[in-house]
Order: C-alpha cells, then sequence, then structure tokens
C-alpha cells in the first residue's frame, strides 16, 4: 500500500486554517438551527394536539 | 428580476455574517411591535405559542433582510453606511445571501400557519413579498415615494401579532399598522436629510436627491401634522388608555416641534461658498435633522411600550365593539 500524497503546506497556511474554523462555525449554527426546528415542531405539535388527543372519542 | 453582480469571496464566511444579513437591529424592531399587536389582542394563547408566533414573525423579517441585502448589493457597495454589509464586503456570495432568505421565508411562513393560524401566515408572507419585491426591487429604485409606501412591510408586523393571538385584524390592529406606516416618513427623510450625499452616489431617488431639502423638509411637516392624530387614535378607541393618551400628546407635542424646527431651519441645504464657515453653518442646520431622527424612534418606542404596559397591568379601556375583522 502506497502512502497518499498529501501536500502539507497548504492545508497548514493561515488561510486554510481560518477556512476550517469558518467551516466548522457555519455548520455548528446549521446544526444547532435544525434542532432549533425540530424543538420547534414538537412544541407546536404538542401544544396544537395535546388536549385534543385525549378528546378524541374511542 | 435582476440578480447582482457576482461577488469574489474575500474570506471565508462565518456564521456571524449570515446572521448580519438578517438585520438583526431591524429584528428587535420587529419583535418589539408584533409583540405589541400580540397582547394587545388581549385573546387566550399559551405563552410558549406566543413566542413561537414571535419568532416566526421575526424569522420572516430577517429572511425579508437577507433578500433585501441579496438585491441591493450593488446599491450597498457605493454607499458609505452599507459597504461593510456581507454581500458587498465580498464576505458572503449574492447566490448564499438569496438561499438563505428564500429558505427562511417558506420555514417562517409555514411554522406560523401550522402553529397558529393562516390568516397571521398569510399577512406574514405578504410582508416579506413587499418588502423583498415591491420596496426593494421596484420601489426603490423608482421613485421618491419609495419609503411611504413601502413603509408598510414595516408597519404590519403589530398586525401580525394580532391576528397570530386572535385569529382576526380588528380595526384596533389597523391603528398600530398605520402609527408605524404614518411615522416612517418623517422619521427616514429626516434621516436622508444629512445622508442624501450617500444615495445620490448610490442613485437612489430618495427625496432631498429627487426633490431638494426644502421640499422634504415641507413633506416632514406635512406627515407629522397627519401622525400626530393618528398616534392619539387608539385613546379614542380604547385600545389606550390615560397614560397612552398623555405619552401620544405630550410626546407628539414635542415631535411637532422638532419637526417644525427642521421645516423652518436649513438641514440638508449645500454648503454656501460665499459664508467662510458654511461647513459648520450646514452641521449645525443638520443638528435639527438628526434631533428629529433620533426623537422618532423614542416616540414610537415609548407609543407601544406605553400600549405594552397598560395591556400587561390590565388598565387599558376594552376596546369598542365591531371592530373590522
Amino acid at each position: 500500500m502506497t502512502e497518499p500524497d498529501v501536500e502539507t503546506t497548504p492545508l497548514a497556511s493561515p488561510e486554510n486554517a481560518a477556512a476550517a474554523r469558518a467551516r466548522r462555525g457555519r455548520n455548528l449554527a446549521i446544526a444547532l438551527g435544525l434542532v432549533g426546528f425540530v424543538v420547534l415542531v414538537y412544541l407546536v405539535t404538542v401544544f396544537r394536539m395535546g388536549g385534543n388527543v385525549l378528546d378524541r372519542p374511542l | 428580476m435582476t440578480p447582482p453582480a457576482v461577488v469574489q469571496a474575500s474570506s471565508p464566511a462565518r456564521w456571524q455574517d449570515f446572521v448580519q444579513l438578517l438585520k438583526p437591529r431591524v429584528m428587535s424592531l420587529v419583535v418589539f411591535t408584533a409583540a405589541t399587536g400580540l397582547i394587545c389582542a388581549q385573546a387566550p394563547i399559551h405563552p410558549v405559542m406566543g413566542a413561537i408566533a414571535i419568532l416566526c414573525i421575526a424569522v420572516g423579517a430577517g429572511a425579508s433582510a437577507s433578500l433585501n441585502m441579496w438585491y441591493d448589493a450593488d446599491i450597498d457597495a457605493r454607499m458609505r453606511r452599507t459597504r461593510g454589509r456581507p454581500v458587498p464586503a465580498g464576505r458572503v456570495q449574492p447566490a448564499d445571501a438569496l438561499a438563505l432568505g428564500v429558505v427562511l421565508s417558506l420555514f417562517s411562513v409555514m411554522l406560523l400557519g401550522l402553529a397558529l393560524n393562516w390568516l397571521a401566515a398569510g399577512l406574514l408572507a405578504f410582508t416579506i413579498f413587499f418588502y423583498a419585491v415591491v420596496y426593494t426591487m421596484w420601489l426603490k429604485r423608482w421613485t421618491a415615494q419609495n419609503i411611504v409606501i413601502g413603509g408598510l412591510a414595516g408597519a404590519l408586523p403589530p398586525v401580525i401579532g394580532w391576528a397570530a393571538a386572535a385569529g382576526q385584524a380588528p380595526l384596533d390592529a389597523w391603528i398600530l399598522c398605520a402609527i408605524i406606516f404614518m411615522w416612517t416618513p418623517p422619521h427616514f427623510w429626516a434621516l436622508s436629510l444629512y445622508t442624501s450625499e450617500d444615495y445620490a452616489a448610490a442613485g437612489v431617488p430618495m427625496l432631498p436627491v429627487t426633490a431638494g431639502a426644502a421640499v422634504t423638509r415641507r413633506q416632514i411637516w406635512i406627515y407629522s401634522l397627519l401622525l400626530i392624530p393618528v398616534c392619539l387614535a387608539p385613546a379614542a378607541t380604547g385600545l389606550g388608555g390615560a397614560a397612552y393618551l398623555a405619552v401620544a400628546a405630550l410626546g407628539g407635542a414635542v415631535f411637532l416641534l422638532l419637526a417644525w424646527r427642521v421645516r423652518s431651519g436649513r438641514a440638508g441645504d449645500a454648503a454656501d461658498p460665499r459664508v467662510t464657515d458654511g461647513l459648520y453653518d450646514v452641521k449645525a442646520a443638520a443638528r435639527d435633522a438628526r434631533n428629529l431622527f433620533a426623537y422618532s424612534i423614542l416616540y414610537l418606542t415609548l407609543l407601544f411600550a406605553t400600549l405594552l404596559g397598560e395591556h400587561l397591568l390590565g388598565s387599558a379601556a376594552p376596546g369598542l365593539p365591531g371592530g373590522l375583522t
């Protein structure tokens, strides 16, 4: 098995490090946004349906 | 619809740049006015659902701001006040701002409709459309009446809040809308009197650019005269109580005084080269416009805060029956 040809200099440059940090921050923000949206939909479901589920004819 | 020229990214976009696309300070004003409408409706609504309604309205406002920054990148790049925004500064690609605006518009309208009601969701969708398409893409570049008509977008949040809570939009909700609508021209024209160079450089037909400072000062005075009776209207319908009446009347008198100073002053006039201290003379004249601009924000805040306080404390008289629905 041969070693992959990795160019270390560009990857270690400050520009790449800054880009990686920015991308990580954006990914975290998107993740938090999606989790927040799921929680909102859950809350809406609970409050909109909660009482009605118990009131429905069995 | 012509998308703005592509801007080459100068540095990787951070999440804070996307937050800036939503104009957080405008969002905070929208939250405040929408919450006032929601609470003044005095409808039985669970606090969590009320908070979700306000969140949807705020996100919808942010979405329309992102669409505005996508389309106006060329104008923003030519104005000192806005050239540091994420798109003209090259930190966010225009397509990303467009995508953020569209996605947040869809999410906020759909969630408001599913969580509260479709009247509120429809009003929110109309507000986003009106701001992003009617104002940004059409009025802003076409007519000096841009902020008069476009002001409707900024005036609708209390009606959306009211509709979210009560499922209807009665006369009192539209009075709140009318207050912000009539407040917008003197507020923005006072600002434009001392920033007209920026608007002229960007080719935006603001009133001081197209009609001159004297006409703008007269229009500020006329709209101020029309604004005060509208601000007193909640006291007549029972939406506002005694405290509101006092704030609206006394604050309105100060508003008129400041507007008259602008009307009779020289704010926005070019410096007279024959006057040796012309530069300082103009700066002193512009102070009247700055004072009116700053006070207009305080006056609107006081009006809505008083209404909010009265309804939270239960001191406002009950509204007149038979309001428009």
